[in-house]
């Protein structure tokens, strides 16, 4: 696929989301909230329940349109109004319910709403090859693409709806807690795949609750808080209790903001969240990612081991 | 991490591998026609050892004539079946028909061949109604088919008015078609054979694509055995058709509108939507596909083959009257389907449910009418019958849970 040809020239720039707000009736969902991914990045978004990272990337999957602020895909500015516009701009997301069909196969489901033809006729052919061609890359453990997917164990499906995410060979894709409900293995072996995903050269967005498996893939960590930004970290530079510190407000943004002006007096803006935000700002500072176009990370081809927090997931798996 | 995709079914070719994929389908729960076909063995051997008429060539011939328009109808209701939807009224939409084509070919003297596409036209407009009403205002279709049941039954009197039964002229195409058209022996066993050798040389042109993309693909030996027995099974069911009358026209025509059910189900991207949509809408509705599209197609296919079927009962009849598509019509086309391995749960079933389980229904009844028990009897093996299918269907859809395959 295409998309790894460019990440060699360095990390591009491939969503940029500035300003970002949305609101349901009285309820700020986001208040300005920035957001960026670079190609062959793993951008892990945290926060607690309702810190708004869901509605962030429905806006990003085109579920919900913003109310405010700007994004801006491949350097141009975009609107993105319904789930098709996502899809034809190249983002891909995978939901956590994964909305895989039990009674097709492996196959069938990668290529739903897609499917290959010859003269109006399926393509069994030429789709069964490209699946086990993808399924090969992606290293994938799955017993046969023939299969049903409820035959599947979690991990499996999780690798089915990952890999469909790939067909229309996204610039990003976004999982939304990819490794929930998944046990010790099979975890690993979605950890894998998304470092295969960064390999490809796919920016990759990872929702997740699991402070352990954000610390063993991401690069750089977003934490969101009462709907606002509240820090940005490289992965490399950081450890699980600031981000525990930051998600849980013990602290705040202070300082920690990236490159939007005027943010800070609209912090305590918002009626009602002013207060549980007001917690102690004491914490030690965390290195402050100033310029997030040039991370600590090696680039990812070059095969050198990041220098960072990792779980040893790649033993579990053969 | 070495790549850790096998092509597993690669080491299981031959006839060997064959048999054994196939008993670990059905371990698995997989039971696909199994169940029903053992089942007709069994209802066939009851039947032929009660009264030896039963197998006749004579009484077989009857058979597959009486299974032509339930089976059309079966047809329809095995692909809202594949949606996880049911169709209660094809019996009304059926007798809809009949009148409309009666009343229209007779009374008011259209040309047949309007007056046939009147009807069809008609099922056509109340399926679409049916996937309207689905798809704009949620309403299951239980209900809504329920609510056409009645209605169509009404509209059907209605349209018959005064007349309470109107007879078809014999010399009509349609009747002559539906009592007395059969293939000449020679054009029966041609299209077995054809038939066979068709099946054949799409999996031999099947098996050279997969062989040369590199993918497991069926051995030219397993190729040949099959279609080999497709062509024995074929010429002997002829053979036996033509001691007596033959193959019938109107027979003819039902297999090939299940065969090209099969094709669309299997071989395209709307059957391939059917199936998704079947097994999870919020699935399909996410990758893309245009679900109220397939609802509304499906719900209009399902009317346009029951009318067809009515079409087909009123042709055999020569008559159209006030209880055509009553009584039993509804519940043995919707019980073919089920008994024929198309699952209440959607998502699950192939055209061939229809052929197989009308085939299971019509053999009852006309069974238990050789033995001279009135329909009293009939309804009730019947419903038995219904019963275990959906028993089976259950069963096998928590063997394949337990089993882990969907």
């Amino acid at each position: 696929m295409s998309a790894a040809a460019t990440h060699h020239t360095g990390r591009e720039r491939v969503l940029t989301m500035t300003g970002i707000a949305k609101h349901f009736g009285a309820v700020k969902a986001l208040t300005d909230v920035d957001f960026w991914v670079d190609e062959g990045e793993v951008v892990a978004l945290v926060g607690d329940n309702g810190a708004g990272k869901s509605t962030l990337v429905k806006i990003l999957a085109g579920v919900h349109p913003p109310d405010a602020g700007t994004i801006d895909f491949g350097g141009v500015a975009v609107d993105i109004g319904d789930p098709a516009d996502a899809q034809e701009l190249g983002i891909a997301t995978v939901f956590q319910d994964l909305a895989l069909c039990d009674n097709l196969d492996v196959v069938a489901n990668l290529w739903l709403g897609r499917e290959l033809t010859v003269d109006g006729r399926l393509d069994e052919v030429d789709m069964e090859q490209r699946t086990w061609a993808l399924m090969r890359e992606l290293a994938a453990k799955i017993p046969s693409v023939r299969v049903p997917v409820a035959a599947l164990s979690g991990g499996q499906r999780q690798t089915v709806a990952i890999a469909r995410s790939l067909i229309g060979d996204p610039r990003v894709v976004i999982l939304d807690e990819p490794t929930a409900a998944l046990g010790v293995a099979q975890t690993a072996e979605v950890l894998n795949l998304i470092e295969r995903l960064r390999e490809r050269g796919h920016g990759v967005v990872l929702i997740s609750h699991n402070m352990a498996d954000v610390m063993a893939v991401a690069d750089r960590i977003v934490v969101l808080r009462l709907g606002r930004n509240n820090g940005v970290y490289n992965a490399a530079d950081v450890t699980t209790e600031l981000l525990i510190a930051a998600i849980t407000g013990a602290v705040d943004s202070s300082g920690r903001r990236i490159g939007s002006a005027g943010a800070a007096p609209g912090l305590g803006a918002a009626p009602g969240l002013g207060a549980a935000s007001g917690a102690p700002a004491a914490a030690p500072p965390a290195p402050a990612v100033t310029h997030p176009a040039t991370t600590s990370e090696p680039s990812p081809d070059s095969g050198v081991i990041p220098l960072r927090p990792r779980r040893p997931h790649g033993g579990g798996t053969r | 991490m070495s790549a850790t995709v096998e092509h597993s079914e690669q080491d299981e070719r031959g006839l060997a591998g064959l048999l054994s994929r196939i008993w670990a389908r059905v371990r698995g729960g997989d039971l696909g026609a199994l169940p029903v076909v053992v089942g007709l063995a069994l209802i066939w051997t009851v039947f032929q050892t009660l009264n030896p008429v039963f197998l006749s060539s004579r009484n077989l011939v009857d058979l597959t004539m009486q299974c032509a328009a339930i089976g059309t109808i079966s047809l329809g209701i095995v692909l809202v079946l594949l949606l996880g939807e049911i169709d209660l009224s094809v019996g009304s939409v059926s007798g809809l028909a009949s009148a409309i084509l009666a009343v229209s070919f007779v009374q008011l003297r259209w040309p047949l061949v309007l007056a046939v596409a009147a009807a069809i036209a008609a099922g056509c407009l109340v399926g679409l109604l049916y996937g309207l009403l689905y798809v704009r205002f949620g309403v299951p279709s239980f209900v809504i088919t329920l609510a056409g049941l009645l209605g169509f039954l009404g509209l059907q009197l209605w349209v018959l008015g005064d007349a309470g039964s109107i007879n078809l002229p014999f010399d009509s195409w349609l009747v002559q078609f539906a009592q007395h058209a059969f293939l000449p022996p020679w054009a029966a066993y041609l299209l077995a054979i054809a038939t066979a050798a068709a099946y054949a040389w799409s999996h031999v042109r099947r098996a050279r694509r997969r062989a040369a993309a590199d993918l497991d693909s069926r051995s030219y030996g397993e190729i040949a055995v099959r279609s080999g027995i497709m062509a024995a099974v074929l010429l002997l069911v002829v053979w036996y058709l033509n001691l007596s009358r033959g193959v019938g026209a109107m027979f003819v025509l039902f297999l090939v509108l299940v065969v090209a059910a099969h094709l669309a189900l299997s071989r395209t991207r709307w059957g391939r939507a059917v199936y998704a949509v079947g097994g999870s809408v919020e699935a399909a509705r996410r990758a893309g596909i245009r679900v109220d599209r397939i609802y509304l197609t499906v719900f209009a296919l399902c009317s346009m083959l029951a009318a067809t079927g009515g079409v087909l009962a009123a042709a055999r009849l020569a008559a159209a009257n006030q209880s055509s598509g009553a009584g039993d019509t509804n519940l043995n086309a919707i019980a073919a389907a089920v008994i024929g391995g198309a699952s209440l749960f959607g998502g699950r079933g192939t055209a061939f449910a229809a052929l197989l389980g009308v085939i299971v229904i019509q053999s009852i009844s006309s069974g238990l009418t050789l033995l001279n028990l009135d329909s009293s009897v009939q309804f009730m093996v019947t419903g038995v019958v219904l019963v275990l299918a959906v028993i089976i269907d259950s069963m096998s859809r928590r063997t394949r849970a337990a089993a882990g395959r969907g």
